[in-house]
């Protein structure tokens, strides 16, 4: 039996084109004008605000009238600490974002295989995706990687007889472990999701006959799972790096004192909001040349992740 | 009632909407207020109606009872209707970024007075006339501090200062006496330190952070010349300095992280360190709990041209420029802390321990009237130092940084206070621009 065509239900108005175009007009500017509204107001107004500061000397100020031209930008290209912040930004980058890929993409791998439990686990693993990154940081810093004796990792220490840990006091590189676990911790399960998202396209069909032509785990994944998870691997790859170069709260959480943020491991942002607010500095020029310059780094990056996703989908 | 996809977008995109109309608003808690131009006199507003409203701030005080007093002074204010926000933490940074706003608030305090930076931006109002007569009544060094070019740009409301808190008792048993050079606490700490309590603590930064510049002045050192043109630290004194306190923060009596910061006794009082870098507030606590059993002393000298030293400074009010009723919030600043001298001698006494920021206060300030609170206020006297109004937050981060590679990553002193030097020389050029 074939079915059918499928009647109109009873009570159904017809409705001509055009007044069925006014209705999805309205709908798509109700619902898209809040949310560009916001978008201009609190990011493209700021950011060409922020654009104008860039070449004032704007100390204490938002309203600056002393035109500086490209003076901000030299001062801080030639300035050793900004210089930091970009290579302390490389250094996390380069823990964070082959390690979050590789923990993600495993516990995706693990999540695909198992049968019982599935949802739970995918949820268990996804929950601290919804943790504020300051709640955790303020967790990390106070209880597990507190530098006094009675901290958790170095009750840990000392209890099998090893020395305490001033974990986040910069005499030592341990403050990487520290920051690293946290944002792991924070952000593995939502990449997981993203990666099991990516696994549920590839056809099942494809692992069957090649364990039929005797490939092994390793091999389906390496010659299946691996190049076809592309697509989702480069935009995992450039969130995280993105994210990177965010990076913000779990740092200023962690590591500033009552003595003030400490000149190791401070990320972009860190530097920046430190001059333009932080400390009794004040100068918005600098900050904003600063801003500037990041967020001209995010575009070359979003430019090559372009590049690498148009190549992907070539493949 | 069913919530249909559509249904929930809808109130979604509402919320949104008016969630962002209401981030738009300008509602800071206070209501609007009647202009007031300069010099009109506020005593001639209608109690009735039309009172002058004013916002004052306060950074968060750790010790109990500020809050509330504030507030009941605030609210005593005849002349105006006062509201006071207590921020609870971050209280510069929200401070600087609330000043660039029409909403500023009208009063506010500031550690040491205003920078440099916020007089030369005209952030603050001159109350050299609000001080009038009463300038005499001032310490003379806490309101130099608060000076630029003759005029005073905010009203120092009461003295702090930062000490030494060390265990007698623990001393003694040791046969140690009070360190009053870098070595001898060096040796003391070390001494002093067992399994169960440390020697000496100074923040979970190791010091560095609180003890940057008395490191300097512990050495005499200073940071810039007489003429405030050049940086003067970059010196061997201060390089065998930091070589000093290096000795000290790699030695095991050295405590590197504790359960609080040092600006809270706790540590000292929970007995995980025998000596700890403090603040004079925090005093009574460290009295209930170690009773005559410890006591108190300035920053031991370092090297042959050193001296001992003790770093002060005092919470001041400021006026803003951007104060919709400057005369008002004038008169109330003049009001609390000139005029209510009963109300400045309960801030020394009732909360902590306080110094008064007027010599004539201090017969009444009990808690610097003797044992170690009159310990403390002498050493403001004979050892008490203030960081000057020229070294500018750009110039301590160029410094600080300096003794942070120092201390913890041992790079080379000279390179490192050369290149600080070179800074400092230059944001004082740019100021005196």
């Amino acid at each position: 039996m074939t079915p059918g065509p499928v009647a109109r239900p009873e009570g159904a108005t017809h409705r001509s084109g055009a007044t069925l175009a006014r209705s999805n007009r309205r709908w798509f500017w109700l619902f898209v004008t809040p949310f560009l509204a916001g978008l201009l107001v609190f990011v493209y107004a700021p950011l060409l605000w922020s654009l104008c500061l860039s070449f004032f000397d704007a100390r204490n100020t938002v309203t600056p009238n002393r035109f500086v031209g490209l003076g901000n930008y030299t001062y801080l290209l030639a300035d050793r600490l900004f210089v930091d912040s970009m290579v302390t930004f490389i250094a996390f980058a380069v823990f964070i974002v082959p390690l979050t890929f590789a923990c993600s993409l495993g516990l995706a791998l693990l999540l695909q295989r198992i049968t019982v439990l599935r949802a739970f686990f995918r949820s268990a693993f996804f929950l601290p995706t919804a943790v504020s990154y300051v709640i955790a940081a303020m967790v990390w810093r106070m209880t597990f990687f507190n530098g006094a004796r009675f901290g958790l990792a170095n009750t840990l220490l000392t209890s099998l007889g090893l020395e305490p840990i001033n974990w986040l006091g910069g005499e030592n590189s341990w403050y990487w472990l520290a920051l690293v676990s946290l944002r792991l911790w924070l952000q593995v399960g939502f990449y997981m999701i993203l990666f099991i998202a990516g696994l549920n396209q590839i056809d099942p069909q494809l692992y069957e006959a090649a364990s039929l032509d005797g490939a092994g785990a390793w091999r389906r994944f390496w010659s299946i799972t691996f190049p076809l998870l592309r697509p989702t691997s480069v935009a995992v790859s450039m969130l995280l790096l993105f994210n990177a170069f965010q990076a913000f709260d779990e740092f200023y959480n962690m590591l500033n004192t009552v003595g003030g943020y400490p000149p190791y491991a401070r990320p972009p942002l860190v530097y920046l909001y430190l001059i333009s607010f932080g400390g009794g500095l004040q100068d918005l020029g600098i900050g904003s040349a600063g801003t500037m310059i990041l967020t001209l780094v995010i575009l070359v990056f979003s430019f090559l992740q372009n590049r690498l996703l148009s190549i992907g989908a070539d493949r | 009632m069913a919530l249909t996809r559509r249904t929930l977008l809808t109130l979604s995109g509402g919320l949104a909407a008016t969630t962002a109309l209401a981030a738009c608003g300008s509602n800071t808690g206070r209501t609007p207020a009647p202009s007031t131009a300069p010099g009109t006199p506020v005593a001639s507003a209608d109690p009735s109606a039309g009172r002058p409203e004013l916002a004052q701030w306060y950074h968060k005080y750790g010790e109990d009872g500020v809050e509330q007093a504030v507030k009941k002074w605030a609210a005593e204010y005849p002349g105006a209707d006062v509201s006071v926000n207590w921020v609870l933490a971050d209280y510069e940074k929200t401070l600087s970024a609330a000043l660039l706003t029409p909403t500023a608030p009208d009063v506010f305090e500031y550690a040491n007075g205003p920078t440099l930076d916020m007089i030369k931006a005209g952030q603050v109002e001159d109350l050299t006339d609000t001080l009038g007569g009463a300038r005499d009544d001032f310490t003379p060094s806490v309101l130099e501090r608060v000076t630029y070019q003759d005029k005073v740009y905010a009203i120092p409301q009461t003295v702090d200062m930062q000490l030494l808190y060390y265990r007698k008792d623990l001393f003694d048993a040791k046969g140690l006496t009070a360190p009053k050079t870098l070595a001898e606490l060096t040796h003391a700490a070390n001494t002093v330190a067992d399994g169960s309590i440390g020697g000496f603590f100074a923040g979970n930064d190791g010091g560095v952070g609180v003890l940057g510049l008395l490191l300097m002045w512990a050495a005499g050192v200073e940071e810039m010349n007489e003429a405030r043109t050049q940086a003067a630290f970059n010196t061997s004194a201060l390089y065998d300095a930091l070589s000093g306190y290096k000795e000290l923060f790699d030695s095991p009596g050295m405590v590197k992280s504790a359960s609080a910061d040092w600006s809270d006794a706790s540590p000292f009082i929970n007995g995980e360190t025998a000596m700890q870098w403090g603040g004079m507030w925090d005093l009574p606590k460290v009295i209930e709990a170690h009773g005559d059993a410890f006591d108190v002393l300035p920053f031991p000298a370092i090297g042959g041209s050193g001296r001992q030293v003790v770093p002060f400074g005092a919470f001041s009010a400021c006026v803003s420029s951007k104060s919709a009723n400057v005369t008002a919030a004038k008169n109330f600043v003049k009001w609390l802390w000139i005029d209510s001298e009963d109300k400045q001698v309960e801030f020394s006494n009732a909360f902590g321990t306080h110094i008064p920021a007027k010599p004539k206060l201090f017969p009444q300030a009990t808690k610097v009237a003797d044992g170690p609170g009159a310990s403390a206020a002498q050493f403001v006297t004979d050892h008490g130092r203030s960081n000057a109004l020229h070294w500018t937050p750009a110039s301590s981060e160029a410094y600080s940084t300096a003794v942070s590679n120092v201390i913890k990553s041992g790079a080379d002193a000279a390179a490192e206070f050369g290149s600080a030097a070179e800074k400092v020389t230059a944001e004082l050029q740019r100021v005196a621009g």
